[in-house]
Protein backbone atom coordinates (compact mmCIF):
# COMPACT_ATOMS: atom_id res chain seq x y z
CA UNK A 1 0.00 0.00 0.00
CA UNK A 2 1.22 3.46 -0.83
CA UNK A 3 2.48 5.59 2.05
CA UNK A 4 1.03 8.91 0.84
CA UNK A 5 -2.56 9.42 2.05
CA UNK A 6 -5.13 10.32 -0.63
CA UNK A 7 -7.01 12.65 1.70
CA UNK A 8 -5.99 14.06 5.03
CA UNK A 9 -7.72 16.45 7.43
CA UNK A 10 -5.63 18.35 9.96
CA UNK A 11 -7.35 19.66 13.11
CA UNK A 12 -10.52 20.48 11.19
CA UNK A 13 -13.03 22.53 13.20
CA UNK A 14 -16.39 24.12 12.55
CA UNK A 15 -18.53 26.23 14.85
CA UNK A 16 -22.05 27.33 13.93
CA UNK A 17 -22.38 30.36 16.16
CA UNK A 18 -21.87 28.99 19.66
CA UNK A 19 -22.34 25.37 18.65
CA UNK A 20 -19.06 23.51 18.11
CA UNK A 21 -20.14 21.05 15.41
CA UNK A 22 -16.66 19.70 14.81
CA UNK A 23 -13.51 20.07 16.92
CA UNK A 24 -9.96 19.30 15.81
CA UNK A 25 -10.74 16.25 13.69
CA UNK A 26 -7.64 14.78 12.06
CA UNK A 27 -7.66 11.62 9.99
CA UNK A 28 -6.11 10.25 6.82
CA UNK A 29 -7.32 7.84 4.20
CA UNK A 30 -5.01 5.74 2.02
CA UNK A 31 -5.71 5.13 -1.67
CA UNK A 32 -7.99 2.14 -2.18
CA UNK A 33 -9.22 2.11 1.39
CA UNK A 34 -12.87 1.86 2.47
CA UNK A 35 -13.27 4.02 5.55
CA UNK A 36 -16.44 3.94 7.63
CA UNK A 37 -17.48 6.95 9.71
CA UNK A 38 -19.98 6.21 12.47
CA UNK A 39 -21.34 8.01 15.49
CA UNK A 40 -24.61 8.95 17.20
CA UNK A 41 -26.96 11.54 15.71
CA UNK A 42 -25.56 15.07 15.78
CA UNK A 43 -21.99 13.87 16.25
CA UNK A 44 -20.73 15.84 13.23
CA UNK A 45 -20.48 13.15 10.52
CA UNK A 46 -22.32 15.07 7.82
CA UNK A 47 -20.58 18.30 8.84
CA UNK A 48 -17.28 16.50 8.22
CA UNK A 49 -18.40 15.61 4.68
CA UNK A 50 -19.64 19.14 4.07
CA UNK A 51 -16.28 20.54 5.18
CA UNK A 52 -14.27 18.19 2.94
CA UNK A 53 -16.45 19.02 -0.10
CA UNK A 54 -16.48 22.68 0.98
CA UNK A 55 -20.27 23.02 0.97
CA UNK A 56 -19.55 24.47 4.41
CA UNK A 57 -16.52 26.65 5.14
CA UNK A 58 -14.27 25.34 7.95
CA UNK A 59 -13.63 27.62 10.95
CA UNK A 60 -10.06 26.35 11.20
CA UNK A 61 -7.94 23.42 10.10
CA UNK A 62 -6.77 22.04 6.78
CA UNK A 63 -7.93 19.51 4.19
CA UNK A 64 -5.16 18.00 2.06
CA UNK A 65 -5.94 16.04 -1.10
CA UNK A 66 -3.03 14.23 -2.75
CA UNK A 67 -0.75 16.38 -0.60
CA UNK A 68 -2.10 19.82 -1.53
CA UNK A 69 -4.59 21.94 0.45
CA UNK A 70 -8.12 22.11 -0.98
CA UNK A 71 -10.07 23.80 1.80
CA UNK A 72 -9.91 27.20 0.07
CA UNK A 73 -11.39 25.94 -3.24
CA UNK A 74 -15.07 26.36 -4.21
CA UNK A 75 -17.10 23.12 -4.17
CA UNK A 76 -17.29 22.65 -7.94
CA UNK A 77 -13.49 22.71 -8.21
CA UNK A 78 -13.14 20.10 -5.47
CA UNK A 79 -15.44 17.84 -7.51
CA UNK A 80 -13.21 18.44 -10.54
CA UNK A 81 -10.20 17.17 -8.57
CA UNK A 82 -11.99 13.84 -8.23
CA UNK A 83 -13.98 13.92 -5.00
CA UNK A 84 -17.63 12.99 -5.54
CA UNK A 85 -20.26 12.76 -2.85
CA UNK A 86 -23.84 11.66 -2.42
CA UNK A 87 -26.31 13.49 -0.23
CA UNK A 88 -28.07 11.94 2.73
CA UNK A 89 -31.24 13.68 1.61
CA UNK A 90 -31.28 12.73 -2.06
CA UNK A 91 -31.11 15.69 -4.40
CA UNK A 92 -32.40 14.61 -7.79
CA UNK A 93 -33.82 16.92 -10.46
CA UNK A 94 -37.41 15.99 -9.74
CA UNK A 95 -38.93 17.24 -12.99
CA UNK A 96 -36.50 15.38 -15.25
CA UNK A 97 -36.63 11.69 -16.21
CA UNK A 98 -34.13 9.57 -14.25
CA UNK A 99 -31.70 9.17 -17.14
CA UNK A 100 -31.79 12.89 -17.92
CA UNK A 101 -30.64 13.45 -14.31
CA UNK A 102 -27.41 11.75 -15.32
CA UNK A 103 -26.74 14.20 -18.15
CA UNK A 104 -25.74 16.97 -15.74
CA UNK A 105 -22.81 15.12 -14.10
CA UNK A 106 -21.88 13.74 -17.53
CA UNK A 107 -21.79 17.35 -18.81
CA UNK A 108 -19.38 18.44 -16.06
CA UNK A 109 -15.84 19.40 -17.17
CA UNK A 110 -14.33 16.41 -15.35
CA UNK A 111 -16.58 13.78 -16.97
CA UNK A 112 -16.27 15.47 -20.37
CA UNK A 113 -12.48 15.46 -20.09
CA UNK A 114 -12.22 11.83 -18.99
CA UNK A 115 -14.90 10.07 -21.03
CA UNK A 116 -15.85 12.66 -23.63
CA UNK A 117 -19.26 12.41 -25.23
CA UNK A 118 -21.04 14.69 -27.66
CA UNK A 119 -24.61 15.96 -27.54
CA UNK A 120 -26.81 12.90 -28.01
CA UNK A 121 -24.15 10.37 -26.92
CA UNK A 122 -24.79 11.18 -23.30
CA UNK A 123 -28.27 9.61 -23.25
CA UNK A 124 -26.72 6.22 -24.03
CA UNK A 125 -23.93 6.76 -21.48
CA UNK A 126 -26.54 7.69 -18.87
CA UNK A 127 -28.56 4.53 -19.52
CA UNK A 128 -25.40 2.38 -19.27
CA UNK A 129 -24.47 3.92 -15.92
CA UNK A 130 -27.99 3.49 -14.58
CA UNK A 131 -27.97 -0.16 -15.60
CA UNK A 132 -24.74 -0.57 -13.60
CA UNK A 133 -26.47 0.58 -10.40
CA UNK A 134 -29.52 -1.58 -10.97
CA UNK A 135 -32.01 0.31 -13.14
CA UNK A 136 -33.35 -2.56 -15.22
CA UNK A 137 -32.54 -2.00 -18.88
CA UNK A 138 -35.70 -3.54 -20.27
CA UNK A 139 -38.06 -1.70 -17.92
CA UNK A 140 -39.49 1.80 -18.07
CA UNK A 141 -37.98 2.90 -14.77
CA UNK A 142 -35.05 4.92 -16.19
CA UNK A 143 -37.51 7.04 -18.19
CA UNK A 144 -39.76 7.92 -15.26
CA UNK A 145 -39.50 11.41 -13.77
CA UNK A 146 -37.20 11.32 -10.73
CA UNK A 147 -40.05 12.66 -8.58
CA UNK A 148 -42.02 9.45 -9.21
CA UNK A 149 -39.22 7.03 -8.24
CA UNK A 150 -39.23 5.10 -4.95
CA UNK A 151 -36.52 5.79 -2.36
CA UNK A 152 -34.42 2.76 -3.34
CA UNK A 153 -34.07 3.99 -6.91
CA UNK A 154 -33.39 7.57 -5.81
CA UNK A 155 -30.44 6.34 -3.73
CA UNK A 156 -29.14 4.36 -6.70
CA UNK A 157 -29.57 7.41 -8.92
CA UNK A 158 -27.59 9.45 -6.39
CA UNK A 159 -24.84 6.81 -6.48
CA UNK A 160 -24.86 6.71 -10.29
CA UNK A 161 -24.50 10.50 -10.42
CA UNK A 162 -21.38 10.20 -8.25
CA UNK A 163 -19.96 7.37 -10.40
CA UNK A 164 -20.58 9.39 -13.57
CA UNK A 165 -17.99 11.94 -12.40
CA UNK A 166 -15.22 9.30 -12.58
CA UNK A 167 -14.06 10.15 -9.05
CA UNK A 168 -10.96 8.90 -7.23
CA UNK A 169 -12.59 9.42 -3.85
CA UNK A 170 -16.29 8.77 -3.26
CA UNK A 171 -18.01 9.98 -0.10
CA UNK A 172 -21.30 8.20 0.54
CA UNK A 173 -23.39 10.04 3.14
CA UNK A 174 -25.81 7.53 4.70
CA UNK A 175 -26.45 5.73 1.45
CA UNK A 176 -28.22 2.86 3.22
CA UNK A 177 -30.58 4.91 5.38
CA UNK A 178 -34.24 4.32 4.58
CA UNK A 179 -33.53 1.19 2.53
CA UNK A 180 -34.73 -2.34 3.19
CA UNK A 181 -32.28 -5.17 3.88
CA UNK A 182 -32.84 -6.54 0.39
CA UNK A 183 -32.11 -3.13 -1.18
CA UNK A 184 -28.94 -2.75 0.86
CA UNK A 185 -27.86 -6.25 -0.16
CA UNK A 186 -28.29 -5.27 -3.81
CA UNK A 187 -26.24 -2.07 -3.44
CA UNK A 188 -23.29 -3.65 -1.58
CA UNK A 189 -21.99 -5.43 -4.73
CA UNK A 190 -21.96 -2.06 -6.55
CA UNK A 191 -19.73 -0.63 -3.82
CA UNK A 192 -17.48 -3.69 -3.92
CA UNK A 193 -17.18 -3.29 -7.68
CA UNK A 194 -16.10 0.32 -7.20
CA UNK A 195 -13.37 -0.89 -4.83
CA UNK A 196 -12.10 -3.37 -7.39
CA UNK A 197 -11.87 -0.46 -9.85
CA UNK A 198 -9.49 1.15 -7.34
CA UNK A 199 -11.74 3.85 -5.95
CA UNK A 200 -11.25 5.10 -2.40
CA UNK A 201 -14.49 5.26 -0.46
CA UNK A 202 -15.65 7.03 2.72
CA UNK A 203 -18.99 5.78 4.02
CA UNK A 204 -20.96 7.67 6.65
CA UNK A 205 -23.33 5.08 8.01
CA UNK A 206 -25.81 4.23 10.73
CA UNK A 207 -26.28 0.63 9.57
CA UNK A 208 -23.27 -0.76 11.42
CA UNK A 209 -23.77 -4.44 10.60
CA UNK A 210 -23.72 -3.85 6.83
CA UNK A 211 -20.89 -1.33 7.09
CA UNK A 212 -18.59 -3.55 9.18
CA UNK A 213 -18.77 -6.32 6.58
CA UNK A 214 -17.15 -4.13 3.94
CA UNK A 215 -15.13 -1.46 5.79
CA UNK A 216 -11.33 -1.72 6.23
CA UNK A 217 -11.22 0.86 8.98
CA UNK A 218 -13.76 2.79 11.03
CA UNK A 219 -13.71 6.24 12.63
CA UNK A 220 -16.11 6.89 15.51
CA UNK A 221 -17.33 10.42 16.13
CA UNK A 222 -19.06 11.82 19.19
CA UNK A 223 -19.88 15.44 20.06
CA UNK A 224 -17.81 16.68 17.11
CA UNK A 225 -14.63 14.85 18.02
CA UNK A 226 -13.01 11.66 16.82
CA UNK A 227 -13.08 9.18 19.71
CA UNK A 228 -11.78 6.03 18.02
CA UNK A 229 -10.01 4.99 14.81
CA UNK A 230 -9.15 1.43 13.79
CA UNK A 231 -10.36 -1.85 12.30
CA UNK A 232 -14.11 -2.49 12.87
CA UNK A 233 -13.68 -5.26 15.48
CA UNK A 234 -11.17 -3.33 17.57
CA UNK A 235 -13.27 -0.16 17.50
CA UNK A 236 -16.36 -1.86 18.86
CA UNK A 237 -14.36 -3.16 21.85
CA UNK A 238 -13.23 0.39 22.70
CA UNK A 239 -14.64 1.68 25.98
CA UNK A 240 -15.22 5.23 24.74
CA UNK A 241 -17.26 3.89 21.81
CA UNK A 242 -19.38 1.67 24.03
CA UNK A 243 -19.97 4.67 26.22
CA UNK A 244 -21.05 6.85 23.28
CA UNK A 245 -23.45 4.29 21.85
CA UNK A 246 -24.82 2.66 24.99
CA UNK A 247 -24.38 5.38 27.61
CA UNK A 248 -21.93 5.16 30.52
CA UNK A 249 -22.48 3.37 33.83
CA UNK A 250 -23.13 6.62 35.68
CA UNK A 251 -25.59 7.84 32.99
CA UNK A 252 -27.68 4.70 33.14
CA UNK A 253 -27.35 4.37 36.91
CA UNK A 254 -29.52 7.30 37.94
CA UNK B 1 -76.50 5.69 -17.29
CA UNK B 2 -73.51 7.87 -16.52
CA UNK B 3 -70.82 8.81 -18.92
CA UNK B 4 -67.34 10.11 -18.48
CA UNK B 5 -64.85 11.69 -20.79
CA UNK B 6 -61.94 9.53 -21.80
CA UNK B 7 -58.70 11.05 -23.06
CA UNK B 8 -56.26 8.95 -25.04
CA UNK B 9 -52.91 9.88 -26.50
CA UNK B 10 -52.92 9.66 -30.25
CA UNK B 11 -50.89 6.75 -31.57
CA UNK B 12 -49.40 9.09 -34.11
CA UNK B 13 -47.75 10.99 -31.25
CA UNK B 14 -45.62 8.03 -30.23
CA UNK B 15 -44.83 7.18 -33.86
CA UNK B 16 -43.85 10.71 -34.73
CA UNK B 17 -41.26 10.80 -31.94
CA UNK B 18 -39.13 8.23 -33.68
CA UNK B 19 -37.01 8.03 -36.83
CA UNK B 20 -39.93 6.20 -38.51
CA UNK B 21 -41.73 9.50 -38.77
CA UNK B 22 -39.79 9.90 -42.00
CA UNK B 23 -41.78 7.01 -43.48
CA UNK B 24 -45.01 8.86 -44.07
CA UNK B 25 -46.05 12.35 -45.11
CA UNK B 26 -48.94 12.29 -42.69
CA UNK B 27 -46.70 11.77 -39.70
CA UNK B 28 -44.13 14.28 -40.90
CA UNK B 29 -46.91 16.83 -41.30
CA UNK B 30 -48.20 16.01 -37.81
CA UNK B 31 -44.75 16.82 -36.47
CA UNK B 32 -43.91 19.79 -38.68
CA UNK B 33 -47.39 21.37 -38.83
CA UNK B 34 -47.37 23.10 -35.45
CA UNK B 35 -43.88 24.41 -36.16
CA UNK B 36 -44.51 25.55 -39.73
CA UNK B 37 -47.81 27.24 -38.95
CA UNK B 38 -46.39 30.11 -36.85
CA UNK B 39 -43.56 30.62 -39.35
CA UNK B 40 -45.94 30.90 -42.29
CA UNK B 41 -48.39 33.09 -40.38
CA UNK B 42 -45.65 35.43 -39.15
CA UNK B 43 -44.14 35.82 -42.60
CA UNK B 44 -47.51 36.31 -44.31
CA UNK B 45 -49.03 38.74 -41.79
CA UNK B 46 -47.07 41.86 -42.87
CA UNK B 47 -48.40 41.39 -46.43
CA UNK B 48 -52.05 41.51 -45.42
CA UNK B 49 -52.05 43.89 -42.45
CA UNK B 50 -52.73 47.63 -42.61
CA UNK B 51 -49.97 50.05 -41.64
CA UNK B 52 -51.48 50.48 -38.17
CA UNK B 53 -51.64 46.74 -37.52
CA UNK B 54 -48.12 46.33 -38.86
CA UNK B 55 -47.02 48.60 -36.00
CA UNK B 56 -48.98 46.39 -33.63
CA UNK B 57 -47.20 43.34 -35.07
CA UNK B 58 -43.84 45.01 -34.35
CA UNK B 59 -44.95 45.65 -30.80
CA UNK B 60 -46.12 42.03 -30.51
CA UNK B 61 -42.74 40.71 -31.71
CA UNK B 62 -40.86 43.02 -29.33
CA UNK B 63 -42.90 41.89 -26.33
CA UNK B 64 -42.58 38.28 -27.50
CA UNK B 65 -38.77 38.70 -27.45
CA UNK B 66 -38.94 40.13 -23.93
CA UNK B 67 -41.21 37.27 -22.83
CA UNK B 68 -38.79 34.70 -24.31
CA UNK B 69 -35.95 36.47 -22.52
CA UNK B 70 -37.92 36.25 -19.25
CA UNK B 71 -38.67 32.56 -19.83
CA UNK B 72 -34.99 31.69 -20.45
CA UNK B 73 -34.11 33.32 -17.12
CA UNK B 74 -36.96 31.66 -15.25
CA UNK B 75 -35.98 28.24 -16.63
CA UNK B 76 -32.48 28.89 -15.27
CA UNK B 77 -33.89 29.61 -11.81
CA UNK B 78 -33.81 33.41 -11.95
CA UNK B 79 -37.21 35.08 -11.66
CA UNK B 80 -36.66 38.51 -13.16
CA UNK B 81 -38.90 41.52 -12.59
CA UNK B 82 -36.62 43.73 -14.65
CA UNK B 83 -36.88 43.01 -18.37
CA UNK B 84 -36.94 46.83 -18.64
CA UNK B 85 -33.27 46.83 -17.61
CA UNK B 86 -32.32 44.79 -20.69
CA UNK B 87 -34.73 46.68 -22.94
CA UNK B 88 -33.60 50.09 -21.71
CA UNK B 89 -29.88 49.32 -21.76
CA UNK B 90 -30.15 48.10 -25.35
CA UNK B 91 -32.23 51.10 -26.33
CA UNK B 92 -29.72 53.59 -24.87
CA UNK B 93 -26.76 51.69 -26.38
CA UNK B 94 -28.28 51.99 -29.84
CA UNK B 95 -29.27 55.61 -29.19
CA UNK B 96 -25.80 56.65 -28.05
CA UNK B 97 -24.05 54.88 -30.92
CA UNK B 98 -26.37 56.45 -33.47
CA UNK B 99 -26.72 59.93 -31.94
CA UNK B 100 -23.13 60.64 -30.87
CA UNK B 101 -21.09 58.47 -33.21
CA UNK B 102 -23.41 58.30 -36.24
CA UNK B 103 -23.34 54.52 -36.64
CA UNK B 104 -25.96 53.20 -39.07
CA UNK B 105 -28.87 51.22 -37.57
CA UNK B 106 -27.61 48.01 -39.18
CA UNK B 107 -24.45 48.29 -37.06
CA UNK B 108 -26.03 49.63 -33.89
CA UNK B 109 -28.57 46.78 -33.67
CA UNK B 110 -26.09 43.88 -33.28
CA UNK B 111 -23.65 46.01 -31.25
CA UNK B 112 -26.42 47.20 -28.90
CA UNK B 113 -27.58 43.59 -28.41
CA UNK B 114 -24.00 42.61 -27.54
CA UNK B 115 -23.10 45.55 -25.29
CA UNK B 116 -26.58 45.90 -23.79
CA UNK B 117 -26.33 42.23 -22.83
CA UNK B 118 -22.85 42.70 -21.41
CA UNK B 119 -23.72 45.82 -19.40
CA UNK B 120 -26.88 44.26 -17.94
CA UNK B 121 -24.97 41.10 -17.05
CA UNK B 122 -22.20 43.06 -15.33
CA UNK B 123 -24.80 45.09 -13.40
CA UNK B 124 -26.44 41.91 -12.14
CA UNK B 125 -23.26 39.87 -11.56
CA UNK B 126 -22.94 40.85 -7.87
CA UNK B 127 -26.44 39.53 -7.11
CA UNK B 128 -26.14 36.27 -9.06
CA UNK B 129 -25.71 34.44 -5.78
CA UNK B 130 -29.11 35.62 -4.56
CA UNK B 131 -31.99 33.26 -5.04
CA UNK B 132 -35.74 33.57 -5.35
CA UNK B 133 -37.45 36.81 -4.45
CA UNK B 134 -34.18 38.51 -3.43
CA UNK B 135 -32.85 38.30 -6.98
CA UNK B 136 -36.24 39.49 -8.29
CA UNK B 137 -36.23 42.56 -6.07
CA UNK B 138 -32.81 43.66 -7.29
CA UNK B 139 -33.80 43.26 -10.95
CA UNK B 140 -36.88 45.36 -10.22
CA UNK B 141 -34.90 48.14 -8.56
CA UNK B 142 -31.96 48.55 -10.96
CA UNK B 143 -33.93 49.94 -13.97
CA UNK B 144 -35.80 52.34 -11.66
CA UNK B 145 -32.43 53.48 -10.31
CA UNK B 146 -30.98 54.00 -13.79
CA UNK B 147 -33.92 56.31 -14.66
CA UNK B 148 -33.12 58.50 -11.67
CA UNK B 149 -29.41 58.49 -12.54
CA UNK B 150 -30.19 59.75 -16.04
CA UNK B 151 -32.61 62.36 -14.65
CA UNK B 152 -30.24 63.65 -11.98
CA UNK B 153 -26.99 63.70 -13.94
CA UNK B 154 -28.63 64.85 -17.20
CA UNK B 155 -26.43 62.46 -19.23
CA UNK B 156 -27.63 61.21 -22.62
CA UNK B 157 -30.14 64.05 -22.97
CA UNK B 158 -31.47 63.74 -19.42
CA UNK B 159 -35.26 63.99 -19.22
CA UNK B 160 -35.45 65.15 -22.85
CA UNK B 161 -33.90 61.96 -24.16
CA UNK B 162 -32.09 61.63 -27.47
CA UNK B 163 -34.09 62.24 -30.65
CA UNK B 164 -33.47 62.34 -34.36
CA UNK B 165 -32.22 58.77 -34.72
CA UNK B 166 -31.81 57.29 -38.16
CA UNK B 167 -34.82 55.16 -39.10
CA UNK B 168 -34.47 51.69 -40.58
CA UNK B 169 -34.28 51.63 -44.41
CA UNK B 170 -38.01 51.00 -45.02
CA UNK B 171 -41.22 50.06 -43.23
CA UNK B 172 -41.24 46.63 -44.88
CA UNK B 173 -37.63 46.02 -43.83
CA UNK B 174 -38.52 47.07 -40.31
CA UNK B 175 -41.37 44.64 -39.83
CA UNK B 176 -39.65 41.71 -41.55
CA UNK B 177 -36.44 42.25 -39.57
CA UNK B 178 -38.17 41.97 -36.22
CA UNK B 179 -40.38 39.06 -37.31
CA UNK B 180 -37.41 37.07 -38.63
CA UNK B 181 -35.31 37.81 -35.54
CA UNK B 182 -38.26 36.75 -33.38
CA UNK B 183 -38.64 33.43 -35.22
CA UNK B 184 -34.88 32.76 -35.15
CA UNK B 185 -34.70 33.50 -31.41
CA UNK B 186 -37.77 31.37 -30.68
CA UNK B 187 -36.63 28.26 -32.58
CA UNK B 188 -32.92 28.70 -31.87
CA UNK B 189 -33.25 29.03 -28.12
CA UNK B 190 -35.95 26.34 -27.91
CA UNK B 191 -33.35 24.04 -29.40
CA UNK B 192 -30.67 25.29 -27.01
CA UNK B 193 -32.89 24.69 -23.98
CA UNK B 194 -33.53 21.12 -25.18
CA UNK B 195 -29.79 20.40 -25.46
CA UNK B 196 -27.54 19.15 -22.66
CA UNK B 197 -26.52 22.76 -22.04
CA UNK B 198 -30.15 23.75 -21.48
CA UNK B 199 -30.56 20.75 -19.21
CA UNK B 200 -27.81 22.12 -16.96
CA UNK B 201 -29.64 25.47 -16.80
CA UNK B 202 -32.90 23.72 -15.90
CA UNK B 203 -30.99 21.68 -13.31
CA UNK B 204 -29.88 24.91 -11.64
CA UNK B 205 -33.49 26.04 -11.22
CA UNK B 206 -34.53 22.58 -10.00
CA UNK B 207 -31.71 21.87 -7.55
CA UNK B 208 -28.65 24.09 -7.67
CA UNK B 209 -26.59 22.25 -5.04
CA UNK B 210 -26.87 19.07 -7.03
CA UNK B 211 -25.46 20.89 -10.05
CA UNK B 212 -22.55 22.20 -7.96
CA UNK B 213 -22.04 18.64 -6.79
CA UNK B 214 -21.61 17.61 -10.42
CA UNK B 215 -18.52 19.83 -10.60
CA UNK B 216 -20.25 22.58 -12.55
CA UNK B 217 -19.72 26.25 -11.73
CA UNK B 218 -23.35 27.37 -11.53
CA UNK B 219 -22.44 31.08 -11.40
CA UNK B 220 -20.68 30.82 -14.76
CA UNK B 221 -23.72 29.10 -16.26
CA UNK B 222 -26.12 31.58 -14.65
CA UNK B 223 -24.04 34.46 -16.02
CA UNK B 224 -24.24 32.92 -19.50
CA UNK B 225 -28.03 32.52 -19.24
CA UNK B 226 -28.25 36.10 -18.03
CA UNK B 227 -26.18 37.32 -20.99
CA UNK B 228 -28.33 35.39 -23.47
CA UNK B 229 -31.58 36.74 -21.98
CA UNK B 230 -30.19 40.27 -21.64
CA UNK B 231 -28.98 40.31 -25.26
CA UNK B 232 -32.42 39.31 -26.53
CA UNK B 233 -34.03 42.07 -24.47
CA UNK B 234 -31.36 44.58 -25.53
CA UNK B 235 -31.97 43.82 -29.21
CA UNK B 236 -35.67 44.51 -28.71
CA UNK B 237 -34.82 47.83 -27.05
CA UNK B 238 -32.33 48.85 -29.73
CA UNK B 239 -34.87 48.03 -32.42
CA UNK B 240 -37.54 50.21 -30.82
CA UNK B 241 -35.07 53.10 -30.59
CA UNK B 242 -34.81 53.10 -34.37
CA UNK B 243 -38.56 52.58 -34.87
CA UNK B 244 -39.47 55.56 -32.66
CA UNK B 245 -36.32 57.44 -33.76
CA UNK B 246 -36.10 58.44 -30.11
CA UNK B 247 -34.75 57.10 -26.87
CA UNK B 248 -35.61 58.47 -23.43
CA UNK B 249 -36.41 57.54 -19.86
CA UNK B 250 -39.67 55.66 -20.68
CA UNK B 251 -37.57 52.73 -21.99
CA UNK B 252 -36.97 51.77 -18.35
CA UNK B 253 -40.73 51.84 -17.61
CA UNK B 254 -42.37 49.08 -15.62
CA UNK B 255 -44.49 48.03 -18.65
CA UNK B 256 -41.48 46.38 -20.22
CA UNK B 257 -40.94 44.33 -17.03
CA UNK B 258 -44.50 43.32 -16.22
CA UNK B 259 -46.12 42.68 -19.61
CA UNK B 260 -43.57 39.99 -20.61
CA UNK B 261 -44.30 38.16 -17.34
CA UNK B 262 -48.04 38.38 -17.98
CA UNK B 263 -47.43 37.02 -21.50
CA UNK B 264 -45.36 34.12 -20.18
CA UNK B 265 -48.00 33.29 -17.57
CA UNK B 266 -50.92 33.42 -20.02
CA UNK B 267 -49.06 31.43 -22.65
CA UNK B 268 -47.46 29.02 -20.23
CA UNK B 269 -43.87 29.25 -19.00
CA UNK B 270 -41.13 26.72 -19.62
CA UNK B 271 -41.37 26.33 -23.39
CA UNK B 272 -40.47 29.78 -24.83
CA UNK B 273 -43.23 29.14 -27.40
CA UNK B 274 -45.82 29.67 -24.66
CA UNK B 275 -44.29 33.01 -23.71
CA UNK B 276 -44.31 34.12 -27.35
CA UNK B 277 -47.90 32.95 -27.76
CA UNK B 278 -48.87 34.99 -24.70
CA UNK B 279 -47.49 38.13 -26.35
CA UNK B 280 -49.46 37.33 -29.51
CA UNK B 281 -52.64 37.20 -27.39
CA UNK B 282 -52.12 40.09 -24.96
CA UNK B 283 -50.71 42.87 -27.17
CA UNK B 284 -53.39 42.73 -29.93
CA UNK B 285 -56.07 42.34 -27.23
CA UNK B 286 -54.84 45.54 -25.62
CA UNK B 287 -55.13 47.29 -29.02
CA UNK B 288 -58.64 45.94 -29.64
CA UNK B 289 -59.79 47.18 -26.25
CA UNK B 290 -58.72 50.73 -27.11
CA UNK B 291 -62.25 51.40 -28.40
CA UNK B 292 -63.74 50.80 -24.98
CA UNK B 293 -62.04 53.79 -23.42
CA UNK B 294 -61.71 54.15 -19.67
CA UNK B 295 -62.64 50.63 -18.74
CA UNK B 296 -59.92 49.20 -21.00
CA UNK B 297 -57.58 48.26 -18.19
CA UNK B 298 -60.46 46.65 -16.25
CA UNK B 299 -61.39 44.38 -19.16
CA UNK B 300 -57.75 43.60 -19.72
CA UNK B 301 -57.31 42.70 -16.04
CA UNK B 302 -60.45 40.55 -16.01
CA UNK B 303 -59.18 38.68 -19.07
CA UNK B 304 -55.84 38.05 -17.33
CA UNK B 305 -57.52 36.76 -14.17
CA UNK B 306 -59.88 34.48 -16.13
CA UNK B 307 -56.97 33.14 -18.15
CA UNK B 308 -54.87 32.40 -15.07
CA UNK B 309 -57.73 30.79 -13.14
CA UNK B 310 -59.16 28.76 -16.01
CA UNK B 311 -55.87 27.73 -17.64
CA UNK B 312 -53.17 27.87 -14.96
CA UNK B 313 -50.90 25.69 -17.10
CA UNK B 314 -51.01 28.27 -19.91
CA UNK B 315 -52.61 28.37 -23.33
CA UNK B 316 -49.67 26.73 -25.07
CA UNK B 317 -49.53 23.72 -22.74
CA UNK B 318 -53.30 23.29 -23.09
CA UNK B 319 -53.16 23.35 -26.89
CA UNK B 320 -50.16 21.03 -26.95
CA UNK B 321 -52.02 18.52 -24.79
CA UNK B 322 -55.17 18.68 -26.92
CA UNK B 323 -53.13 18.27 -30.10
CA UNK B 324 -51.73 14.97 -28.89
CA UNK B 325 -55.00 13.59 -27.47
CA UNK B 326 -58.43 12.73 -28.61
CA UNK B 327 -61.43 12.63 -26.34
CA UNK B 328 -64.61 10.58 -26.33
CA UNK B 329 -67.53 9.98 -24.01
CA UNK B 330 -67.69 6.45 -22.62
CA UNK B 331 -70.38 4.87 -20.47
CA UNK B 332 -69.52 4.20 -16.87
CA UNK B 333 -70.70 0.84 -15.58
CA UNK B 334 -72.71 0.87 -12.38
Amino acid sequence: MSTEPLLETVRLSKAFGGVQALLNVSFAIMPGELLGVIGPNGSGKTTLVNLITRFVKPTSGKVLYKGSPIHHLPPHQIVRLGIARTFQMVRPFYQLPAFKNMIIPLYSPRAKGLVGGRYGDRDAMALDLLEEVGFERDSFVAYKPAGALPQGYLKRLELAKAIALQPDLVILDELFSGLSLAEVASIVPIIEKMRIQGKTIIMIEHRLRELFRIADRVIVMNYGSKIADGPPDAVMEDDAVKCAYLGSETDSGD
Amino acid sequence: MKTRKERIDRGIKARSQDIFVLCSWREMLYLAGPRLLPVVVCLALPLVLSVYWQKVLISVAVFALLAISWDILSQSGMISLGQALFFGTGAYCAGIMNHYWGFSPLITLPLAALFGGLISTVLLLPVLRLRGVYFSMVTLIIPLMLVRVIEATKIFGGTEGLSGMDPLPSAGFEVYLIVIVFLAVLFGFRRLMDSDYGLVLKGISDNDRSVINAGINIYWFKAQALFIAASIGAFAGAFMTHVYMFVGMPVFALDYSILPIAAAVVGGPGTLAGAAMGAFILVPLSELLRGIGGLRIVFYGVFLVVCIVALPEGVFHYMERKYHQFERWVEVEK
